[in-house]
């Protein structure tokens, strides 16, 4: 399902399946998509917040086309307690790989991989960003 | 470096500056200026001859000069400015024709510890490139220079993020009479046509506005250039409800300097000169590393 703010319209909440993994996009280049982010974040449920919820920052490939400093969505993801992947998708090989990356999130949130849960993979992912 | 003469940097001012980033030189010494004037000089006579960079009005009879700007620098650990100047020989036999200048570029470092300190004895840091005149005169001096020291010219872009900080900060300064409006202009994404959007400010209104996201003076922090960035937005958006925050500010214009993000600037104020030089030699900096 795709959106580009939330909340999500509440006449199609009866319509809705469940929800197992939320991606903000944040594009480098405007500043906008991330105030945007930051506006919806409010609306999205707690629970979510436990390994359900990613960043994903593209664009990244134009260092000189940015608009926002990379440490402040470092910095939401942090306080978000939620991973950050960079990625450009112009190029289609990156392209591909987040979209797996991706992929593979949501079926260890959805419940299809047994033995990792959404929380133990994100708390996973933290601790090795720590290193 | 506030003893800088502003007659002599006075030739530095409203002209528009194409900047490059350029790595360290290796074995250049200051003493030898005049053999480098001469070398550069034949250099540039034997790609007239090979029929290389041959462009309609470009004549190749070409003066070479290159001397040492003294008093531009920031700290003791940086090097002197080395200034090179082209120009026309003139053809009149009488003694009053003056050569006439058809090229300027100078290399200089302001406060570039950061690179400075890092690097080996023979090498000599000048960071910031900074050109006027023909691209194929630039693209010679450059190729010289590459062969002779071994270094690296890049084009010197700057970012969004960099033009904000640099409106932010030149829309604050205190000038005795604020000549020109703070204008900022913005490149439209996504669009079959290119349109841009020029946002022209009162520069009173633009430094009073400063004035209060500012907290202590002579320090600037990303969340102050933010807040004032989104002042900004949010007044434009009020009025024509279009948001300037998701286009791409492609150029800065303030009575004390403008820059481009094609990395083309132009100052024109001397009394801001050092500051200015200061940030883009910090922007080719972060360049080179």
């Amino acid at each position: 399902h795709l959106a580009t703010s939330l909340p999500l319209p509440s006449e199609r909440d009866h319509l809705r399946p469940r929800m197992d993994l939320i991606v903000f996009m944040i594009d480098i280049k405007s500043k906008y998509s991330l105030k945007n982010v930051e506006a919806s974040l409010a609306h999205v449920d707690a629970s979510f917040f436990l390994g359900k919820v990613c960043f994903l920052v593209t664009g990244v490939g134009r260092v000189n086309a940015c608009s926002i400093e990379t440490n402040a969505v470092c910095k939401l993801g942090e306080a978000y307690c939620s991973p950050v992947l960079f990625c450009e998708l112009e190029l289609e090989g990156i392209r591909a790989a987040t979209a797996q990356r991706l992929l593979r999130m949501l079926q260890i949130c959805a419940g299809h991989i047994p033995g990792v849960s959404a929380l133990s993979f994100v708390s996973l992912m933290r601790n090795s960003d720590d290193d | 470096q506030e003893n800088v003469d502003p007659q002599k940097t006075a030739f530095l001012l409203r002209k528009a500056w194409t900047l490059y980033s350029v790595t360290p030189l290796y074995r250049f010494h200051r003493a030898r200026l005049r053999d480098y004037a001469r070398l550069l000089s034949a250099f540039i006579a034997a790609e007239k001859q090979k029929g290389l960079a041959v462009e309609v009005g470009v004549e190749l009879d070409i003066k070479v000069a290159v001397s040492s700007l003294a008093d531009l620098r920031g700290s003791e650990q940086d090097q002197a400015a080395i200034l090179v100047q082209l120009s026309l020989r003139s053809q009149a036999s009488s003694r009053n024709s003056e050569d006439k200048l058809v090229w300027l570029g100078w290399f200089c470092s302001v406060y570039g510890d950061d690179l400075s300190e890092n690097v080996p004895e023979d090498f000599t840091c000048l960071p910031l490139f900074l050109t006027h005149g023909a691209e194929s005169y630039t693209s010679m001096v450059g190729s010289w220079f590459q062969k002779t020291f071994d270094c690296c010219f890049r084009r010197l872009a700057i970012s969004p993020l960099n033009l904000s900080w640099m409106v932010a900060m030149w829309a604050g300064c205190t000038l005795d009479r604020a000549t020109c409006a703070v204008e900022l202009v913005f490149s439209m994404p996504h669009l079959s046509q290119p349109l841009d959007i020029s946002y022209a400010i009162h520069p009173e209104d633009a430094k009073a506005l400063w004035d209060t996201v500012q907290k202590t003076p002579g320090e600037i922090t990303q969340e102050e250039v933010d807040v004032f960035m989104d002042c900004l937005y949010a007044h434009f958006h009020r009025h024509f409800k279009i948001h300037l925050s998701a286009a791409k500010l492609v150029k800065v214009s303030t009575a004390v300097a403008s820059a481009h993000c094609d990395g083309i600037v132009k100052i024109l104020h001397s009394q801001y000169l050092p500051g200015v030089l200061m940030l883009l030699t910090e922007l080719a900096i972060s360049q080179i590393q």
